[in-house]
């Protein structure tokens, strides 16, 4: 078991004929991801590598039953592709683009939250289940198949806890990435109800940034519901007020957001918490102990 | 994006959002003048892209045109310095002339996105003209807040009730649902992040007037407004950030000498916690993006040595599917290129590692390969001799 997506699930590719999206499309058929579709607008009809291409979602599913579609559609036409995907009834839409202006994802959000669609993103590295299905633009080799669910906010900094993760030996059920903008689809705690639903999944690590208030209420949902030790890392601890840094989602305002008060939250709801980025593996492996799982151990030491 | 409070209002007066008759001025003598024509009495607000100019001394109120003059001259070219803009201060270049309003009443009345709902959400209070946070903090009663369901939008029997709940009343309060339905569609129209009036006032002749107004763009959303650029005041902004935008880099000062390239936001972040973890102080934050390309990687690493106080650079890229020789030789190119004698650490993982370290120990610079994160931070701290 895992979350969200695994070997059965079909998918189809919003903005396949664009450069990043067929580079990563082709990047995660190469992992053994079922890619059974793609959609691009005025070029239905054709064939890109061996996979069909419609004009629109609806299509797609229709012939090819896709249940689960992976947007690389630029930002003028992402917010669209989002609602066409909901419009198709589909299971889960993953949006790896960056830049959606908010007005248009504020629309997309509500349409989104009202349908049956998932959303995962946009902003966002994707979904792994490794082993099985890689949805987004991660390196598929740092991930191995495992007990770990992962949740981030970040992109690189998800692929150094994963790293991380691995070289203890501890593998993952499935790691999210949900985003780093203002405006996302699931949201820390909708992918913790999902972990903790998930017999697979027996620990779960979630990383978190400065801006926002999302790990605070993760950190009381996880104190009153979750079954599973949680360990977590939160960058910015030493960025300068006001600044915005890099995410639009990463702005530490008025006083809040700060990652002090995000940690010590944490903290008090039971969440093992990373000193250092450097400790993020160590922090899960406390965290398992604390609660008196196995932990695995890393796999004979490879060569320097 | 952030624009001026004189730029705001131009934007509000077009919404049909009333503001006080004003002019902007770039000397003392068009100050001067200004003043003149508002009737000597007027009000001669410092243009900074920071809130609490008023305590910082740069808003005041003068009597005379000459009083305007000299207040004018003693503001031109002064560094501000409030809580929102940073030790340093900012510069002040325009300044906007105003006539002096009597006021009544002052209300705060704003519309921005609220993140916990995905939603824009109205916020109004009664307490205008202070710092909106101290008053939600004091007495959150007195902030009505209004999540406004975009399918449905903004509807007048909504704003009534905020224009009833601030205590207006007859044809005030009409004239507020009417201003409050524009700044509304000002938000969305212009893809506005913060559309702010603070303070809103009740003349006392019974006018309402935006007194003060901050518009903040959706910097995802440029493209669809081409005049936008034209309106960014770039004296007012950091050199080294306007240069590092050209190139699509999220780049930001910061005090200390190591000089930081890293790709992602979280792990840039991540990076500047480690550097002082091991008692480095990192000289920016620097995201050359997810996936960094060779051309980014360049631009990146000059933009960072153009900032004197670097002394060292620290490269973490975690290239994913970036190929790691690759980047090694983007880093090469870059260092040769502006002859970087610095000494640099590079932090690399993604596929060719191996390949990627070679290029970078045979390529004759004062490189270093750390093993991890950890390890490269450490390595960079030593090699500049920071830290215990």
């Amino acid at each position: 078991m895992s979350i969200l997506i695994d070997k059965n699930s079909r998918i189809v590719v919003q903005g396949i004929t664009g450069r990043s999206g067929l580079f990563h499309t082709q990047q995660c058929r190469a992992y053994g991801t079922n890619i059974v579709a793609g959609v691009t607008p005025g070029k239905g009809g054709i064939h890109i590598d061996g996979i069909p291409v419609f004009n629109t979602v609806e299509e797609a599913v229709r012939y090819t039953k896709a249940n689960v579609s992976m947007i690389f559609v630029p930002p003028p036409g992402a917010a669209d592709a989002i609602l066409e995907a909901c419009a198709a009834e589909l299971d889960l839409a993953v949006c790896i683009t960056e830049g959606i202006p908010v007005r248009d994802m504020v629309l997309a959000r509500s349409v989104q939250e009202r349908s049956k669609t998932l959303l995962v993103g946009p902003n966002c590295p994707g979904v792994i289940t490794p082993g099985q299905c890689k949805l987004g633009i991660m390196p598929g080799y740092i991930h191995k198949p495992g007990m770990v669910g992962v949740v981030s906010r970040s992109g690189t900094l998800t692929y150094e806890a994963v790293k991380q993760l691995t070289d203890m030996g501890m593998g993952q059920s499935t790691c999210v990435g949900i985003g780093g903008d203002p405006i996302i689809g699931m949201k820390f705690i909708d992918v913790l109800e999902q972990f903790n639903n998930d017999p697979q999944t027996e620990a779960v690590f979630m990383i978190g940034e400065i801006g926002g208030g999302a790990e605070e209420e993760a950190a009381y949902w996880i104190r009153e519901n979750m079954k599973k030790p949680v360990a977590a890392f939160i960058a910015g601890v030493t960025a300068p007020p006001g600044k915005r840094m890099g995410h639009a989602g990463a702005i530490i305002t008025g006083g809040k957001g700060k990652a002090g008060d995000k940690i010590r939250i944490l903290n008090e709801c039971g969440v093992v918490v990373a000193e250092s980025p450097t400790k993020m593996g160590h922090a899960m492996k406390e965290a398992l102990q604390a609660m008196g799982k196995a932990v695995p151990k890393a796999a004979a030491k490879k060569a320097k | 994006m952030n624009i001026h409070e004189y730029q705001a209002k131009e934007i509000f007066s077009t919404f049909g959002i009333p503001v006080p008759r004003s002019r902007v001025a770039l000397t003392a003598d068009q100050v001067e003048r200004a003043a003149k024509e508002m009737g000597g009495h007027c009000v001669v607000k410092a243009q900074i892209y920071a809130g609490g100019r008023g305590k910082a001394g740069g808003v005041k109120i003068v009597h005379h045109p000459e009083q305007a003059n000299d207040v004018a001259k003693e503001l031109f070219g002064k560094k501000l310095v409030t809580p929102q803009t940073g030790p340093e201060g900012l510069k002040v270049r325009r300044i906007l002339v105003e006539e002096a309003v009597e006021i009544a009443r002052e209300f705060y009345l704003s519309i921005t996105l609220d993140r916990a709902t995905s939603r824009y959400c109205l916020i109004a209070s009664p307490e205008g003209g202070m710092d909106i946070e101290e008053v939600a903090h004091r007495s959150p009663e007195k902030i009505h807040v209004l999540t406004i369901d975009p399918l449905m939008g903004l509807r007048p029997y909504q704003a009534r009730k905020i224009a009833l709940a601030l205590g207006l009343t007859g044809v005030v309060c009409e004239d507020c649902v009417e201003l409050i339905l524009n700044l509304y569609r000002c938000c969305i129209e212009k893809d506005c992040y913060l559309v702010e009036i603070n303070p809103l006032v009740v003349t006392k002749a019974g006018w309402l007037l935006a007194m003060d107004g901050k518009v903040a763009f959706d910097d995802n959303a440029v493209y669809r407004h081409r005049e936008y650029p034209d309106m960014v005041d770039y004296s007012q902004l950091d050199p080294l950030e306007i240069n590092a935008g050209k190139y699509d880099l999220a780049y930001i000062k910061l005090n200390g000498s190591i000089g930081c390239m890293v790709n992602g936001a979280g792990l840039a972040m991540a990076t500047l916690d480690v550097l002082k973890e091991f008692g480095g102080e990192p000289a920016n934050f620097l995201d050359v993006g997810g996936g960094a390309t060779r051309e980014k990687v360049t631009e990146a690493f000059k933009i960072i040595l153009e900032d004197c106080d670097v002394k060292a650079v620290f490269v973490n890229i975690f290239g994913g599917i970036m190929r790691c020789d690759v980047i090694a030789q983007g880093i090469i190119e870059a260092a040769s290129e502006v002859k970087c004698h610095l000494p640099i650490v590079v932090r690399m993982d993604g596929s060719n590692v191996e390949e990627g370290k070679r290029l970078l120990m045979e390529s004759g610079l004062n490189v270093q390969v750390g093993d991890n994160l950890g390890d490269g931070a450490k390595r960079i701290v030593k090699m500049l001799g920071q830290g215990g």
